[in-house]
């Protein structure tokens, strides 16, 4: 989806490895790396001695991700590292995702920038109950598109059988979480089959290999054919006193909007609402990054429009389509996912932060929590704990616009943070 | 009917020019905005390193035409090249910036860091030092210019990462950082490090400064030096590196890729006079920005992931 860091240009992608403990994720990462020369000298001795100091007969992969020493202790993935390379075709952000329970919410970090999520699948054990959580909340968190890489196919003889059943199950899983197009292949990362060449073990496999794949995955979601959405960051207040040396501006008093076009286009003489309060202002004019005026602005571009009157405008008060508006209201009911330890206390208020907008909620029901196992839906829950996930009633102080996640994952999307501790106890998509 | 064939049109002819350095520089421009929103005192650090000039390259677009809501904060470890403090000096003048200079020497000098050796390699001490200055301040929040490629540990840090009132980086309990919404939220006393070229390469930094004619000290271009080889590495011979009896000393044409404490930084041998030298350069090499310039990183397995914890920038 790549709602997240913007980055959303066809030469990049933005991808994440998912799936359960010990299926691969970051010895993958570290065998495509590797076999594509994206290692630098350096990086090589450093992994080649550790490996040697851990006693390890070969070089061990997945030591170029698991830079903490904690996790290099343990051989565990414990956070999301984020990797940078390029093959001729594009560019390549990958993060390397932990596969633990425990911490499934540094995952859910990790799939929420990226355009794609590769779930591996351990071959000799087929769909593991981490497996389903992470697609569950891959899929609940914006990433369009996956691609199963059944890994360790060397451990089962290669078998076209065995891939074969385990397809058919990581199909029939996609599609009950509500993927359509869904891909796989087999792949042993260990040994490098398929990942950036085919390999001759693996002859009954006609696809593209790991890499190939990836080289032409689509780097999804184009958000200019959305409605126009604006989100003030901060209000410029511009004076005698505060201008910037030889910037060409006079020091007339002038307010401008500085913020991120969400989603949708704007250009300058269109007329937009201003939501709180329903007023309606044309765009005088806009100015990019570039330090220039320009006569539009794309979604995910950071500008400052300038308005051709004067209104209460702050901190994430919202610029919008006026044929398109916004809901608004200050009840909603959204899907949550529970990060912290510490539990849901329904008593209590949280601080929603939507966008740049930030403001106080109650949870006023829990409706019915997932089982990502099953996907059984049950009712009458007090609370929620690390990990769960399910549809809540939300009521804020203040009215919220909003969308609906699904139609904008931008205007739809928030967290929730614990006032006393300043966590971020959750994340929600508005239904 | 024309209307809606004359706007595909613009954003066609937009898009086509929309490149990743543009969306690089609009996800930082958007992570700076919410530290000047969302936080009461940010510092900027700035040393008048190559990051950091982009930082404040992009911290100027940023605000633009407003002046920086934020001051720049030196963390100095008193063992520079002169180049880079001219540099940090003319930079802060011809923008008129608020700059705080914090040095490692005057911890030194107030007892408040203790050296094993004179002249020994500052980079870690300037954790004392910035500690100190976050205090004095209260700057809530600091804006540095790491990047993730640059080493493994940095590579797993959040763009806003939350240190407790000991400066203390915990990366097994890091919040949660999900979609582009975040958590800058502290306590006082706390402290949030954001990093807004988090995702940008070594490669991308450089095609960024051609692109946006970033200056930056002479040092980054080459030059002649005298030099000794010690563990593949080009180690300055400076007055506070002096050679050693039996050294090799050889006159080289090098440069710097990064810019740090002078003890510890090595130059590579480079004739790249200008920037598309270096980005040839760059996409060419074999070694990391760090494996081939930073004799502190190699000291143990994690020497990062240590200083960090410890309250590094």
């Amino acid at each position: 989806m790549s709602m997240n860091n913007s980055i959303n240009v066809s030469g990049l992608l933005r991808f994440i490895t998912a799936g359960s403990v010990d299926d691969g994720k970051s010895t993958l990462i570290g065998r495509m790396l590797y076999d594509s020369k994206n290692l630098q000298v350096d990086q090589l001795t450093a992994v080649e001695a550790s490996s040697k100091k851990r006693g390890m007969k070969e070089v061990d992969l997945s030591l170029i991700t698991d830079g903490l020493l904690a996790e290099r202790e343990q051989g565990i993935t414990i956070d999301v590292a984020y990797r940078y390379f390029a093959t001729p075709a594009r560019k390549f952000i990958v993060g390397d995702s932990p596969g633990h329970l425990q911490y499934t919410r540094n995952m859910v970090t990790a799939a929420s920038s990226a355009d794609l999520a590769i779930v591996l699948i351990d071959a000799e054990s087929g769909v593991k109950p981490q497996t389903r959580r992470h697609l569950y909340l891959v899929h609940w968190v914006g990433v369009s598109h996956v691609l199963f890489a059944v890994n360790k196919m060397d451990k089962v003889g290669f078998s076209e059988d065995v891939y074969q059943k385990i397809e058919r199950e990581c199909v029939e899983l996609a599609q009950s979480i509500g993927y359509s197009k869904i891909h796989s292949m087999p792949v042993s990362a260990l040994d490098g089959d398929n990942i950036t060449s085919r390999g001759d073990r693996l002859s009954w496999y006609e696809g593209p290999t790991l890499l190939e794949y990836l080289e032409q995955a689509p780097t999804v979601q184009d958000f200019s054919h959305l409605p126009f959405r604006f989100s003030v960051q901060r209000v410029m207040r511009l004076n005698r006193q505060n201008i910037q040396v030889n910037s060409g501006f006079d020091g007339a008093d002038l307010r401008g909007y500085q913020g991120l076009v969400v989603s949708g286009e704007v250009s300058v003489g269109d007329e937009v609402v201003i939501s709180p309060g329903g007023h309606r202002a044309k765009i005088k004019s806009i100015l990019g990054a570039s330090r220039r005026f320009i006569d539009s602005a794309l979604p995910q571009e950071s500008v400052t429009l300038f308005l051709d009157q004067d209104y209460d405008v702050s901190r994430g008060t919202l610029f919008t389509d006026v044929n398109n508006p916004m809901l608004s209201s200050n009840e909603f009911n959204a899907e949550l996912c529970w990060f912290d330890e510490a539990p849901l206390d329904l008593s209590r208020t949280y601080l929603m932060k939507q966008m740049s907008k930030a403001t106080r909620v109650r949870l006023e029901a829990i409706n019915e929590l997932v089982n990502v196992e099953t996907l059984e839906r049950t009712a009458n829950h007090l609370s929620m704990c690390m990990n769960d996930i399910g549809q809540v009633s939300l009521k804020t102080q203040t009215a919220l616009s909003f969308d609906s996640f699904k139609s904008n994952q931008g205007t739809g999307a928030f967290i929730l943070i614990d006032e006393v501790s300043n966590r971020t106890v959750a994340a929600g998509t508005i239904q | 009917m024309s209307a809606v064939i004359e706007k595909i049109e613009i954003y066609e002819k937009n898009k086509t020019t929309w490149t990743h350095l543009d969306a690089l520089e609009s996800e930082a421009i958007h992570i700076l905005r919410e530290v000047a929103a969302e936080c009461n005192n940010p510092a900027l650090l700035f040393s008048g390193g190559k990051d950091s000039a982009v930082v404040l390259h992009l911290a100027l677009k940023a605000f633009f035409p407003e002046t920086l809501p934020l001051t720049l904060l030196h963390i100095d470890t008193e063992h520079n090249y002169q180049e880079v403090l001219d540099f940090r000096d003319r930079v802060v003048k011809r923008n008129n910036l608020k700059l705080v200079v914090r040095s490692v020497g005057e911890s030194i000098r107030q007892g408040r860091v203790r050296l094993r050796y004179e002249d020994e390699p500052r980079n870690k001490y300037q954790t004392t030092t910035l500690l100190d200055a976050i205090r004095e301040h209260n700057f809530d929040v600091c804006i540095g210019g790491a990047r993730r490629d640059e080493e493994k540990a940095r590579a797993k840090e959040r763009i806003f990462s939350f240190r407790d009132e000991f400066g203390q980086w915990d990366p097994k309990n890091q919040r949660p950082e999900i979609w582009n919404i975040y958590n800058t939220r502290v306590a006082d006393g706390e402290n949030i490090r954001a990093f807004p070229i988090s995702n940008w390469t070594e490669l991308d930094v450089w095609e960024y400064i051609q692109r946006e004619e970033i200056e930056l000290p002479e040092i980054y271009f080459t030059h002649q030096r005298d030099v000794v080889i010690k563990n593949n590495l080009l180690v300055p011979v400076t007055t506070l590196t002096p050679a050693k009896e039996g050294d090799d000393i050889r006159r080289m044409s090098v440069r710097f890729r990064t810019v740090g404490d002078i003890t510890c930084t090595a130059p590579v041998a480079s004739t790249a006079a200008t920037i598309e030298a270096i980005l040839l350069e760059t996409a060419q090499t074999q070694v990391t920005e760090r494996g081939a310039t930073r004799l502190d990183d190699q000291t143990s397995e994690a020497a990062m992931e240590l200083r960090k914890k410890e309250g590094y920038f």
